[in-house]
C-alpha cells in the first residue's frame, strides 16, 4: 500500500516535470530536424537526422542577428537605468525620513497594476513629439513603465531590512548619507540587486506589445515581434524550423539564467508579490 | 539638523524616479484622457475636432467593444481558475520531501521564462491540423478519433489558447503558492496528527484556511495579468472575433483604424475596468482580514 502510494505520487511528479519541460524540449528538437523530417506523418522523438539548416537560415536570411542585438541593448539598457533609479529612490523611501513616502510608494504600486495598452496611445504621440519613435531610447523609456516600479518596490524592501547599526556607526564616523549609501549601504543589497535586475531583464526581453508598436521595420526592432511576424521564402508556408531555431536562441539565455539563479528568481518573484 | 539634510536628500533621491514616472505614466495617462473628447486620428492628418462624450456614447453600444469584454473575462475566469487549481495541486506536491524536489522545482520554472510570444509560437507548431505532435500523438494513443484543426475552428481556438496560457502561468501560481505553504508551521501538522485528523482533513483545516493570503495575493496577481492579456492570443490567433481581448481590440482601434479618439476612450475604459476589479478584489481581501 505505502509503496503504491509512493509509485503513484513519483508518477504524478514525473507528469508535472514532463508537462512544463515536453513543449520547450519538442521545440529544441525540431529546431535540428530537416524540413522534410519535421513536416512527416511519423516524427520522432529524437532529433535524428539532425541539421543546422534551420540555424544558419534565421541568422543568414533574415535579420535576426540584428534583432538579438536590439534585444540586448533594449532590455539591458532599461534594467541599468531602473537599477540606478530605483536604488536611488528605494534607498529614500526605505531608509530615510521622507514625508510623502507612502504616496510615492501608492503610486509605485498603482503603476505596477496598470495595463500596459492603456498608455500606449498616450506614448505613442510622445515618442512621435520628442522624435523618439523607432529608437533604442525610445523603447528603454517606455519599457520603464514596468521596469522601475517593481525594482523600487522590492529594493525598498530589501534596503528596509538593514540593520539601523549600520547607518548609524557611518555616520558617527562623519559620513554623509549619499556616501552611506554608496559605501555601507549599496554593497549589503547586493543580492536584491542581482535579483531585480534579472527579473527586470527577463520582463523587458520578453516584452512584446511596444516592441511591435513603437518599432518600424528592423532597425529598432527587438526579438518577440520578429519571431512573431517570421515569414517564410513563400507567404504559404510557414518555416516552423527556423521559428523553433529563433526561439530557442531567444530562449536558452533565460533557461540558463534560471538554471543558475533559481533561487534568487523565486525569492524575488515571491517578495515582489507578497509585499505588493 | 542631520534630519533636515537626510530629507532634502530623499527629495533629490526620488526626483529623477518621479519625472519618470511623469514622463512614462502621468504625461500619456494625460493625453489618453484629453484624446478620448475628441474625434482624430492617430497620424493627425485631419484636423482633430472636439465632440464631448461622442467616444464614450459610441463605446456603450459598440458591438466589437463587447464582443472583446466577454472574450477577455472569459478567457480571465477559465485560465485562473484552472492555473489557481494545477498551481495549488503543483505547489503541494513540491512542498512535501522526495528525491529529486530541486530538480522538479526548476523544470516547473521554465515555462514561466519562456518568452509569451516563443510559446505562443511553440504551442501553434505542437498544435498544427496535420504535423502538430499533439494531433499525431493523440491519434496513436486513441484520445482523439481524428487529427483537429485546433486554430481553425471557432469554438476550439479559444480553449486552445487558454490551455497555453495555462501551461505558461501555472508554475507563477505554483511558487507563490509554495511561499505561502512553507510559512505553515510544521507543529500544526503534527498536533492534529497527534488528534488523529486525516490528511485530508488537515488540507481543509489547516493548509486551506492559512494559505488564503498567499492565495488572495496570487490571484489578484493573476487577475490583472489576465485581463490585459495581449501577446498570447495576439500571436496565435490575431484580430479573430472569436478570441479578441480587450487588449487587443484597443489596439486595432488605435493602430490598424488609426482612431486616436475613439482608441484612446477605449483605453480609458480598460482602465475603469481593471480599477474596478481591484477595488472589488481590496474589499474582499479587507474583509478576510476583519474576519
Amino acid at each position: 500500500m505505502r509503496l503504491l502510494s509512493r509509485l503513484l505520487f513519483y508518477l504524478l511528479v514525473a507528469f508535472i516535470v514532463v508537462y512544463s519541460v515536453f513543449p520547450f524540449y519538442w521545440a529544441v528538437i525540431s529546431s535540428f530536424k530537416p524540413s522534410d523530417a519535421l513536416f512527416s506523418a511519423n516524427p520522432s522523438f529524437l532529433p535524428i537526422p539532425f541539421t543546422l539548416d534551420h540555424y544558419k537560415n534565421v541568422f543568414l536570411q533574415a535579420n535576426f542577428g540584428r534583432n538579438l542585438l536590439n534585444s540586448l541593448i533594449v532590455a539591458g539598457g532599461a534594467t541599468l537605468l531602473s537599477l540606478f533609479l530605483g536604488v536611488l529612490a528605494a534607498y529614500a523611501l526605505g531608509r530615510l525620513p521622507f514625508p510623502p513616502k507612502n504616496a510615492v510608494l501608492y503610486i509605485v504600486l498603482a503603476m505596477t497594476m496598470f495595463p500596459q495598452i492603456s498608455v500606449l496611445s498616450g506614448l505613442f504621440i510622445l515618442l512621435r513629439a520628442t522624435g523618439l519613435f523607432n529608437t533604442h531610447l525610445g523603447l528603454i523609456l517606455s519599457y520603464l513603465l514596468f521596469t522601475l516600479p517593481f525594482t523600487i518596490w522590492v529594493l525598498t524592501g530589501y534596503f528596509r531590512g538593514l540593520p539601523r547599526e549600520l547607518e548609524e556607526a557611518a555616520y558617527v564616523d562623519g559620513a554623509t548619507p549619499l556616501q552611506t549609501l554608496f559605501r555601507i549601504m549599496l554593497p549589503l543589497t547586493g543580492p536584491g540587486l542581482v535579483t531585480t535586475g534579472l527579473l527586470a531583464f527577463i520582463a523587458a526581453w520578453n516584452e512584446y506589445l511596444f516592441a511591435l508598436t513603437f518599432t518600424v521595420g528592423d532597425r529598432v526592432k527587438t526579438v518577440p515581434p520578429a519571431i512573431a511576424s517570421f515569414g517564410g521564402a513563400t507567404p504559404f508556408e510557414i518555416p516552423w524550423g527556423s521559428i523553433m531555431a529563433a526561439s530557442v536562441v531567444v530562449t536558452v539565455p533565460l533557461v540558463v539564467l534560471v538554471l543558475v539563479f533559481q533561487q534568487r528568481i523565486v525569492a524575488g518573484l515571491t517578495a515582489g508579490a507578497v509585499k505588493g | 539638523m542631520l534630519t533636515l539634510r537626510q530629507t532634502r536628500l530623499a527629495w533629490a533621491l526620488v526626483l529623477p524616479t518621479l519625472l519618470v514616472v511623469l514622463l512614462v505614466a502621468g504625461y500619456p495617462l494625460a493625453q489618453v484622457f484629453y484624446w478620448s473628447f475628441y474625434k482624430a486620428d492617430i497620424a493627425f492628418v485631419e484636423k482633430p475636432e472636439f465632440i464631448g462624450f461622442e467616444n464614450y456614447l459610441y463605446l456603450l453600444q459598440d458591438p466589437d467593444f463587447r464582443l472583446a469584454f466577454w472574450n477577455t473575462l472569459r478567457f480571465t475566469v477559465v485560465s485562473v481558475s484552472l492555473e489557481t487549481f494545477l498551481g495549488l495541486a503543483i505547489a503541494l506536491v513540491i512542498n512535501s520531501r522526495f528525491r529529486g524536489r530541486g530538480l522538479v522545482r526548476t523544470a516547473i520554472l521554465i515555462p514561466w521564462a519562456i518568452p509569451t510570444v516563443v510559446s505562443a509560437q511553440m504551442w501553434k507548431w505542437m498544435l498544427n491540423d496535420v504535423y502538430g505532435v499533439v494531433n499525431v500523438l493523440g491519434v496513436k494513443l486513441g484520445l482523439l478519433s481524428q487529427k483537429v484543426a485546433f486554430l481553425a475552428k471557432p469554438e476550439l481556438i479559444l480553449p486552445s489558447i487558454i490551455a497555453v496560457d495555462v501551461w505558461k502561468t501555472t508554475p507563477f501560481m505554483a511558487l507563490l503558492l509554495l511561499a505561502g505553504l512553507q510559512l505553515i508551521p510544521e507543529e500544526l501538522y503534527e498536533a492534529a496528527s497527534i488528534d488523529g485528523a486525516s490528511r485530508w482533513q488537515q488540507f481543509w483545516t489547516i493548509t486551506l484556511p492559512l494559505l488564503t493570503p498567499a492565495l488572495v495575493v496570487a490571484l489578484i496577481f493573476r487577475t490583472l495579468d489576465a485581463l490585459r492579456v495581449f501577446d498570447v492570443i495576439f500571436v496565435m490567433a490575431g484580430v479573430n472575433p472569436a478570441t479578441k481581448s480587450l487588449a487587443i481590440y484597443n489596439r486595432q482601434v488605435l493602430i490598424d483604424f488609426q482612431d486616436l479618439g475613439y482608441g484612446s476612450a477605449v483605453s480609458v475604459a480598460i482602465l475603469v475596468i481593471i480599477f474596478v476589479f481591484v477595488l472589488l478584489y481590496m474589499r474582499s481581501v479587507g474583509r478576510e482580514v476583519v474576519r
